[in-house]
């Protein structure tokens, strides 16, 4: 292992520090915007955190170009990236731990059955099911209820059909591309990636008319009890990661076709970014499974 | 990489120096410390005789949850970073961490997100008021304003915890010297291995339970409220999950610390090596099937008392393999008992105390009687101080030298240790009799029958408090001069940290060193 020796510390840097700020603000600003002040803080903040990470890649960028990265230290993103993806796997877990949680033992108890079976008191003429159209607070209070459940739910075998399709697809659309990257066929790769990129948007355009649709015409929204919640939550946070994939993606392809970045042997920028598009992918069988077809 | 220390606060700012970095966690711990140790003086000042003297109980709720939070994430998680920052490189002979400008952003994301957390004692409706573990729906639903402020707070005090163990496990992953296989590498690296694991695997959770507060307060969600469907019980587990796996990750790289020094002043190899890095690793594994065992009182079906009881007694083996290995380590060894070995020592000793109460407390019926006692507090605490905090003590006090390259005064060291030995106990092991005899945690008045213990508690706590102040001048006097420390500093110590002088250069390792 000679590499050692040549491992690149960088030298000081204004990175962290105006990170710092940015995410500062942007946390801050978030807190600040939704207990009733102005979004400009936030604004500001999420303004300097995407200038960051810019700046941030852009030098990271420039070093492995110039040679100062060894195979070891590459070594270091691979395993960061990994963890990362790992730590975003724990954050839906949490989520679709709270599903299977109350799926399958604080809705029945609220129905009375169980252990906890007692709780029905409280809640007058409430009967488990799922999905939960009836909400314990309408069971109870009729039409002076907080929250009402919904009138409908999605069909998982029309829109979530279509995107679990759309997005298997990208999964093998993204992998053939690497495929090319790797033999240096430049030009399939900006091919099949760019189809990658326009897949992720259809998937997002789909997921946009569902919510649509679900506001407008089911009465399925975020206030409507915990189907609503966890019916938004996941997909809701799947989606912004299938959205922040596809800008990933996007900024990759970006790369290849007016910066010719990426080599067959040295593209790690879009490996990541390909595992990340992975990720997204298993979360929405999960989801296709576990909240539209299991849920409904 | 011939860049030394830049002068003035640019260094600090814009360092990417995992020593610098190192220096800033540990100092920011310490302000930390002390911050969230005035919130318990506080506690302790009004608790000292029944009825309300000195704060509102308002006041008072925002204290103990303040108290917990800072010492929590503020003073013991980042000590540890700091340790790790500090020694890891240099015990498995890297040049640095492996992302050493990721390193200086989880370390600067601190200070912001707990002068936002501060901020919210400040705020309408004050700070955060319903202890630390936030149950809903206290958090939610009647929970003050200022939640808001908090849960983004811990939004981002996650997202540097994530970064710093992604970077810990990258630098033991890949930065070791040829040589240093896994079984090769010192315990503090391997406990830190494993807790930078667990601390990836639950810090999203965190991040998720948080967001599910936030989107309950603000956003129409019931994932906490029956009445859409919901249950307070899902917060608990969901907090639980994150939480156990939380409290090891506080513990385990103190037990990769002792099990550095015993062997230094015992003058012994560590006695079982392997079975030290295997029980880690089981008290990890079994840390993701316990979490229920703090809520038994809450109505769990009693399959699930049961499970969660069992499991959670089963940690006391790997536990017992720990203890009985740094006794054995000491087993007619040639002992000496400067500072560090002192704080080592009563590690071992009161931490053991600490898990015998928290074998009691995993018996669930007995638990109904203990739970939300001082009984609890009393046994919290004692895997807290003398177990996280002792050990960190420990460290700094074996790892100064090295790090300044100046003797701290071994008197002044000895009176800190035995004033912080006595105080604790003072402060702490009453907390067990008022705790059995029904005095319940987080109540700012008390019945009259609880009175004495209670002063003595606050008596000692106040003692605790003072032997900190030694401990601060010793550090700052060692860091300004004092006898030059050796290369070796201890007696034939191990590992790769003694090679290098005293105190070590800005860059170590720049080319990997030959490990046997």
């Amino acid at each position: 292992m000679a590499t050692e020796s040549s491992y690149y510390v960088p030298e000081q840097s204004r990175l962290p520090i105006f990170a710092t700020i940015g995410l500062f603000l942007t946390a801050f600003g978030a807190a600040y915007w939704i207990n009733g002040g102005s979004a400009y803080i936030f604004s500001v903040g999420a303004l300097a955190m995407a200038a960051v990470l810019w700046f941030w890649f852009s030098a990271v960028i420039r070093e492995n170009m110039a040679g100062l990265n060894s195979e070891q230290l590459k070594r270091s993103y691979v395993w960061g990236m990994g963890w990362f993806i790992f730590s975003e796997v724990m954050f839906f877990a949490a989520f679709f731990g709270a599903l299977y949680y109350i799926r399958t033992y604080s809705v029945p108890w609220l129905g009375g059955e169980g252990d906890r079976g007692l709780s029905n008191m409280l809640w007058e003429g409430f009967e488990s099911n799922w999905p939960l159209y009836v909400t314990p607070d309408a069971a109870a209070h009729g039409d002076a209820a907080k929250f009402v459940g919904p009138k409908e739910i999605i069909d998982p075998w029309h829109l979530p059909l279509l995107n679990t399709v759309i997005l298997l697809s990208s999964s093998v659309t993204v992998h053939f591309a690497h495929v090319f990257l790797k033999k240096d066929k430049r030009q399939a790769f900006n091919i099949w990636l760019g189809i990658t990129v326009v897949l992720g948007a259809l998937f997002l355009f789909f997921q946009a008319e569902e919510y649509y649709e679900a506001y407008k015409h089911l009465g399925l929204t975020l206030e409507s009890g915990i189907y609503g919640t966890t019916f938004f939550m996941l997909t809701g946070f799947h989606g912004a990661h299938v959205t922040l994939g596809t800008i990933m993606l996007l900024i990759m392809l970006l790369r290849s076709v007016i910066a010719h970045h990426f080599k067959p042997d040295d593209h790690f920028g879009f490996e990541a970014a390909s595992w990340y598009w992975h990720f997204v992918d298993v979360v929405w069988v999960g989801l296709f499974i576990f909240v539209y077809v299991l849920g409904s | 990489m011939a860049h030394g220390p830049q002068s003035g606060f640019k260094r600090w700012l814009f360092t990417t120096n995992h020593k610098d970095i190192g220096s800033m966690y540990l100092w920011f711990s310490f302000a930390m410390f002390l911050l969230g140790g005035c919130m318990a003086l506080v506690i302790r000042a009004e608790l000292f005789e029944p009825g309300l003297q000195i704060v509102q109980p308002e006041f008072f709720n925002q204290m103990t949850t303040m108290h917990g939070l800072i010492m929590v994430f503020g003073a013991v998680m980042p000590a540890f970073v700091g340790l790790a920052n500090w020694m890891i490189p240099m015990m498995i002979g890297a040049p640095d961490m492996a992302l050493p400008r990721m390193n200086n952003w989880s370390f600067w994301i601190l200070p912001f997100a707990f002068a936002m957390l501060f901020s919210t004692l400040f705020m309408e409706g004050g700070a955060p008021n319903f202890g630390w573990t936030f149950y809903a729906p206290l958090s939610t639903e009647y929970a003050p304003p200022s939640t808001t402020f908090f849960i983004f707070s811990i939004h981002i005090m996650g997202a540097s915890s994530i970064m710093g163990a992604i970077n810990i496990i990258a630098t033991i992953l890949n930065m070791r010297a040829p040589g240093m296989t896994l079984m090769k590498m010192p315990l503090f690296v391997w406990t830190w291995l494993i807790t930078a694991y667990l601390l990836i695997a639950v810090m999203p959770v965190l991040a998720g339970v948080v967001t599910m507060m936030l989107m309950d307060i603000h956003f129409g969600t019931s994932f906490f409220n029956a009445a859409g469907g919901g249950d307070p019980v899902l917060f608990q587990h969901v907090f639980w999950f994150f939480g156990h796996p939380e409290v090891y990750i506080m513990i385990l790289p103190a037990f990769g610390i002792v099990s550095t020094i015993i062997p230094t002043f015992a003058r012994k190899p560590l006695f079982g090596y392997s079975s030290m890095v295997y029980a880690t690793a089981s008290i990890a594994f079994l840390s993701f099937i316990v979490w229920a065992h703090h809520m038994f009182t809450v109505g769990m079906p009693i399959a699930g008392e049961l499970f969660f009881m069992y499991a959670t007694m089963l940690i006391a083996v790997p536990t017992g393999v720990k203890v009985f290995n740094w006794v054995t380590t000491m087993f007619r060894g040639a002992m000496t008992f400067e500072t560090p070995m002192l704080f080592a020592v009563a590690f071992v000793i009161l931490f053991t105390i600490g898990g015998f109460s928290g074998l009691m407390l995993a018996i669930a019926p007995a638990d109904f009687q203990y739970h939300d006692t001082y009984f609890v507090v009393a046994h919290f605490h004692y895997v807290l101080v003398p177990g996280a905090i002792f050990s960190i003590t420990a460290g700094v006090y074996y790892w100064l030298p090295k790090w300044t390259g100046n003797m701290y005064n071994e008197t002044m060291g000895k009176v800190h240790f035995w004033l912080a030995f006595i105080g604790l106990n003072l402060t702490f092991f009453p907390m067990h009799f008022v705790g059995l005899a029904g005095m319940p945690r987080r109540i700012p008045d008390y019945a009259l029958q609880f009175a004495d213990f209670n002063q003595i508690s606050s008596i000692g706590a106040f003692l605790f408090g003072a032997a900190q102040i030694v401990f601060l001048f010793n550090v700052v006097r060692t860091v300004m001069g004092g006898k030059k420390a050796t290369d070796e500093v201890w007696d034939n110590p191990q590992g790769l940290e003694w090679t290098v002088p005293s105190p070590a250069p800005y860059h170590t390792f720049s080319t990997p060193p030959a490990v046997r």
